[in-house]
């Protein structure tokens, strides 16, 4: 019962983020600010993630492969499609929700113990519409994120594949070239921009309604990273169900 | 002004408010004061428009808050300054960003206006230097001076102040009180303070409503508070160390 309370105050969340909107010059900056602390600032940990996990991808292909009948291009075509349908969009977005997603939390549970929040709805702004909606508009861009994820992933595991001797790479390229369904892609950044408004709505709605000091704030941070990930997972689930079967 | 008729809270099955009625006056410091749980917060907060009471009325200038649309209630709220317990500055903005943040929200002033209403304030609150400081950075007296200056500087009507000396020195806490009262004498608002603390009672209780167990119990001001004819606002004085000591003076006199 406790569950469907939540579910149901999460909407009318949701409905007061995109209701009473903040004066447009104060959105302007908060947007690029949360662009900064949400994108730009998680680059670092995904392209360090994303190059070693492709790396180990392909050597884990490369290593399973010992019927000689199996052509070594299976390498980068495996890296390909493990790399472009789940770790870059899944994966990375499991990795975001402790990022992103704890920082959302506590930042916002901290402002609700400190009275902040209540300082704006005193002050008559829209304290969800102010916290909450620049942080869905800056995770347009979490999808320009999963690309470098893509990117690098598959990099990865070519440097992994050509420099452990394992293929060649021209095989790996061939690998990555062949039977390349265009669709995968967009399923892939379909999947990116749902697992962003999740990453920036769930934690941001941990943290709002959270009550308590700062034992609770930490509690909620865990709660917001096991509730993201288990609805990016069950997500992930659904769209794949929807867009591949 | 601000009138409230019959006032009703409750949570739950508990009540917390019951029938409240009382009047705070423009250009006078009101304090609030009662025991821990008597129901001062939640009147604060209904004051507000933070908790909506389950009956009676608040009303702002002889308009009933209730009945007001969300432009009103908007248009209202520009004109209420609130200094929370424990400052409720912004932590990812500095000293001045604080301050100028009603600004930034609710007028058209360019960049130098601001500054310079920010710096305006800044030093009638007496802080200086502190403009480019994050709250973390300044003490606790400086934490409250810089709350009251972001609660003044959009030229409130109604200023709202939730335990203002609370954590403070009895020195900074005078000198916190005697800001509240100057400011809202220089300003004419009608200034609600909500307190335990007898000394802020006798600086600055121009008018004084007390609370117990959710109701008004006395209505008074610090000259008539000593010899308040209830005893439960006796027992609430005298519960001090400090005066305390000083009827037992009196009396061996």
């Amino acid at each position: 019962m406790k569950h469907f309370t939540e579910i149901g105050a999460y909407f009318l969340m949701l409905g007061q983020v995109f209701k009473r909107p903040t004066k447009r010059s104060v959105m302007k900056e908060l947007i690029l600010k949360e662009v900064e602390e949400l994108i730009l600032n998680s680059l670092g940990i995904v392209v360090f993630i994303s190059f070693f996990v492709g790396g180990v991808v392909s050597i884990q292909t490369a290593l399973n492969i010992d019927n000689p009948l199996i052509p070594d291009l299976l390498v980068g075509f495996a890296t390909r499609q493990s790399v472009i349908l789940e770790f870059a969009p899944t994966f990375i977005s499991i990795i975001m929700a402790g990022k992103i997603g704890s920082f959302i939390t506590s930042s916002i549970g901290s402002m609700r113990v400190t009275e902040q929040i209540d300082a704006l709805e005193v002050m008559g702004i829209n304290s969800l519409n102010y916290l909450v909606f620049p942080k869905i508009i800056a995770l347009l861009f979490y999808p320009f994120v999963i690309g470098i994820a893509m990117f690098l992933g598959i990099f990865g595991g070519w440097i992994a594949t050509v420099y452990g001797g394992f293929s060649s790479s021209a095989a790996f390229i061939e690998g990555v070239q062949s039977k390349f369904i265009p669709f995968h892609l967009i399923y892939a950044f379909i999947k990116s921009f749902v697992f962003a408004f999740i990453l920036a709505t769930v934690p941001s709605f941990k943290g709002y309604y959270m009550t308590g000091g700062a034992l609770e704030v930490g509690k909620a941070s865990t709660a917001a990273f096991v509730w993201t990930s288990v609805i990016i997972i069950i997500a992930n689930y659904v769209i794949t169900i929807l867009l591949l079967s | 002004m601000i009138k409230v008729n019959h006032l009703n809270k409750q949570f739950g099955d508990t009540p917390i408010l019951r029938d409240v009625s009382t009047a705070f006056e423009r250009g006078k410091t009101n304090l609030i004061i009662g025991s821990s749980g008597s129901g001062k917060t939640v009147f604060l907060k209904c004051l507000l428009g933070l908790y909506r009471p389950d009956s009676g009325q608040i009303l702002y200038s002889d308009k009933p808050f209730s009945k007001m649309d969300n432009n009103e209630r908007k248009e209202l709220r520009q004109k209420i300054g609130m200094v929370f317990q424990g400052g409720a500055l912004f932590d990812s903005m500095t000293v001045e960003e604080n301050v100028m943040f009603p600004l930034r929200m609710f007028t058209d002033q360019t960049e130098q206006e601001m500054i310079h209403s920010v710096n305006e304030v800044l030093s009638r609150v007496n802080l200086n230097n502190a403009n480019k400081k994050f709250p973390s950075e300044i003490s606790g007296g400086m934490q409250k001076r810089v709350a009251i200056a972001r609660a003044i500087v959009n030229n409130p009507r109604y200023l709202f102040c939730d335990e203002p000396n609370s954590g403070l020195d009895p020195k900074t806490a005078m000198v916190i009180d005697n800001l509240i009262q100057e400011i809202t004498q220089e300003y004419d608002i009608t200034t609600i303070i909500n307190t335990h603390d007898m000394n802020s009672v006798m600086e600055i209780g121009q008018n004084i409503v007390f609370l117990q167990y959710g109701k008004v119990a006395w209505e008074g001001n610090a000259n008539t508070i000593f010899n308040a004819d209830k005893q439960e606002v006796i027992d609430f004085v005298y519960s001090s160390n400090l005066f305390k000591k000083i009827r037992e003076i009196q009396r061996s006199k």
